[in-house]
């Protein structure tokens, strides 16, 4: 007989500088100007066109990743379905793709004054807050794994990585962590 | 580190970026009605220019999407990026796009 699964540790655990955070809803949401219009009476949706800004309301946001591509997250509650099915009323017949992406990804967040730093042991882009201010997300490389990079205050990062890579993501951080001497 | 400037994010590390081959290649209309030649010509004939280089670019640990490039291929000098359907600019007519091959 096989053990039970139970036996695989979680992902990665909390610490001074990194907690996990709880599940949330995620939908994938690509929609032009018109169909975002639209759907703005259903989710919190950016009004300017700006790249790489994420548009926060309360705990709902909606962050640009590419032209007319967005992730939306919601609390867990009351579940995808629910939020999919307002969006899908909302938006109506205008042409859109709306997906849900709430299990393919875990979320956790980098905290603290060496936030950045920690982070750039794994990362290229410049993350000083005049290159990367508050409000500013995009997707891009940690190391050898996607993620979705969100800056929600000067010193802490909300980041979005595929579920299998995130005891990757998360081993690699710690490694760098451990040797800031500043970070114990 | 190469920064390459996407047209939809700015500049960003060149790891985030993948190459698409030459840029400005026109699918023939009505392919049935070429001889093979002419096929293989569309399909496999490209410039390998030395010098500046229209090419096309994915931004594709990015925004995702592609975009063209002048680039010197004897330097690694991008000249410009511009959206795809853009048409070509003239490197000599504009200053470099900040941010390239620094
Ligand atoms: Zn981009």
């Amino acid at each position: 007989m096989l053990e039970p699964l139970a036996r695989i540790p979680p992902a990665f655990s909390s610490t001074s500088w990194m907690n996990p955070l709880p599940p949330a809803t995620r939908l994938l949401f690509f929609a032009d100007r018109a169909a975002r219009a639209a759907a703005a009476g259903a989710f919190p949706m950016p009004v300017t066109e700006e790249a790489c800004r994420a548009h926060a309301d309360g705990a709902r946001a909606c962050l640009w990743l590419g032209p007319d591509e967005y992730l939306l997250l919601a609390p867990a509650e009351p579940g995808a379905a629910r939020v999919q099915a307002a969006l899908t009323a909302a938006v109506g017949p205008l042409p859109h793709a709306l997906v849900d992406i709430s299990h393919r990804q875990v979320a956790f967040e980098i905290h603290g004054p060496l936030a950045a730093q920690i982070l750039n042991g794994a990362c290229a882009l410049d993350l000083d807050p005049a290159g990367f201010p508050v409000g500013m997300c995009t997707r891009t490389a940690l190391a050898k794994a996607d993620v979705v990079l969100w800056r929600t205050e000067v010193h802490r990062f909300h980041v979005e990585v595929w579920r299998s890579f995130s005891p990757y993501v998360t081993a690699l951080l710690t490694e760098i962590a451990g040797a800031l001497p500043a970070a114990h | 580190m190469l920064l390459i400037s996407c047209p939809y994010c700015g500049d960003r590390p060149e790891i985030e970026f993948t190459y698409g081959g030459q840029a400005h290649l026109v699918r023939p209309a009505d392919p049935s009605a070429l001889d093979d030649q002419q096929w293989a010509e569309y399909l496999y004939m490209r410039t390998n220019t030395k010098g500046v280089h229209a090419e096309r670019w994915r931004h594709a640990r990015g925004c995702g999407r592609f975009f063209n490039a002048l680039r010197d291929t004897t330097t690694d000098r991008f000249a410009a990026t511009y959206k795809i359907g853009a048409a070509r600019p003239d490197p000599a007519a504009s200053e470099p796009t900040p941010g390239t091959a620094r």
